[in-house]
């Protein structure tokens, strides 16, 4: 659970086009960023639709973080949204462990006839992003992507 | 996660009074549709007209549900909001679930 003063959005300021924050590795934290995001000035002019992609991409991948990288030992994700033109850029950083077999998995949809109840995560995020990267730097994972937005009006 | 059951004739239907389903709330969500389902009913819709938000956790709920109730009784969803319905489509989901647009009004006034 994250305490209010712990949720801080650092916004850039020449340009205002990119915000840092930083949130600890458990879902609710996760929750409670992403409400937190999405209600910033910065994504107010994108239409439903985009904001609609970026949020479930966002979703995925940190969640990801706290249920794989974050496995064995709690920690912190640092996140930076960068709003240029008509792109999202994200990047996502942790110290948990690194993707097995240092790449991306896949991410195939499931049959729908096999009825699984997961793995839909990779797959979502490779739907509604590109230019998707994974780096292992040291001890820190480094997933970059890019998502594509509209503009209301 | 609130959810709210009522009884309409042979059917149950389910609301989720929450706006998201998601990777903090998919275990409650799970947990409480158990109980939910365990009531004998021909039919069994899901109303998640409140639903703004429905990630990849959220969504194996709701299928776990479905797997849970078995070949027969099979369950139906309404009222998918823009972004929940774009991850059951995106996942293929949306040939699984009997999906209405809606409740119908005679649902939604009874009661």
């Amino acid at each position: 659970m994250l305490a209010e003063e712990e949720l801080c959005f650092s916004q850039s300021v020449d340009p205002p086009d990119t915000v840092r924050f930083m949130l600890p590795s458990d879902a609710i934290s996760i929750r409670e960023g992403l409400v937190g995001l999405f209600a910033l000035d910065l994504m107010e002019p994108l239409t439903a639709e985009s904001l609609s992609a970026a949020q479930i991409v966002l979703a995925e991948a940190l969640n990801n973080v706290v249920e794989h990288a974050y496995a064995q030992y709690p920690g912190r994700i640092e996140i930076w949204v960068t709003r240029r033109e008509s792109y999202l850029f994200i990047r996502i950083m942790d110290d948990g462990l690194a993707m097995p077999g240092g790449d991306l998995p896949g991410g195939k949809p499931g049959w729908p006839e096999d009825l699984p109840e997961g793995g839909f995560g990779w797959s979502l995020i490779r739907n509604l992003s590109h230019d998707l990267t994974y780096a292992r730097d040291g001890k820190r994972n480094l997933l970059s992507l890019c998502i594509s937005v509209d503009y209301q009006g | 996660m609130k959810l709210e059951s009522q009884h309409r004739g042979e059917m149950i239907v389910i609301r989720v009074l929450d706006d998201r389903i998601d990777a903090a709330g998919a275990i409650q969500f799970k947990e409480r549709m158990r109980e939910l389902i365990a009531e004998p009913s021909d039919r069994l819709v899901l109303d998640m007209s409140n639903v703004g938000f429905l990630d990849s956790s959220g969504l194996g709920a709701v299928v776990s549900v479905m797997k849970v109730l078995g070949p027969v009784r099979r369950l139906e969803l309404s009222g998918l909001t823009p972004t929940v319905e774009k991850v059951f489509r995106l996942t293929r989901m949306d040939s699984v679930f009997i999906i209405h647009k809606m409740l119908p009004e005679e649902w939604r006034n009874a009661g």
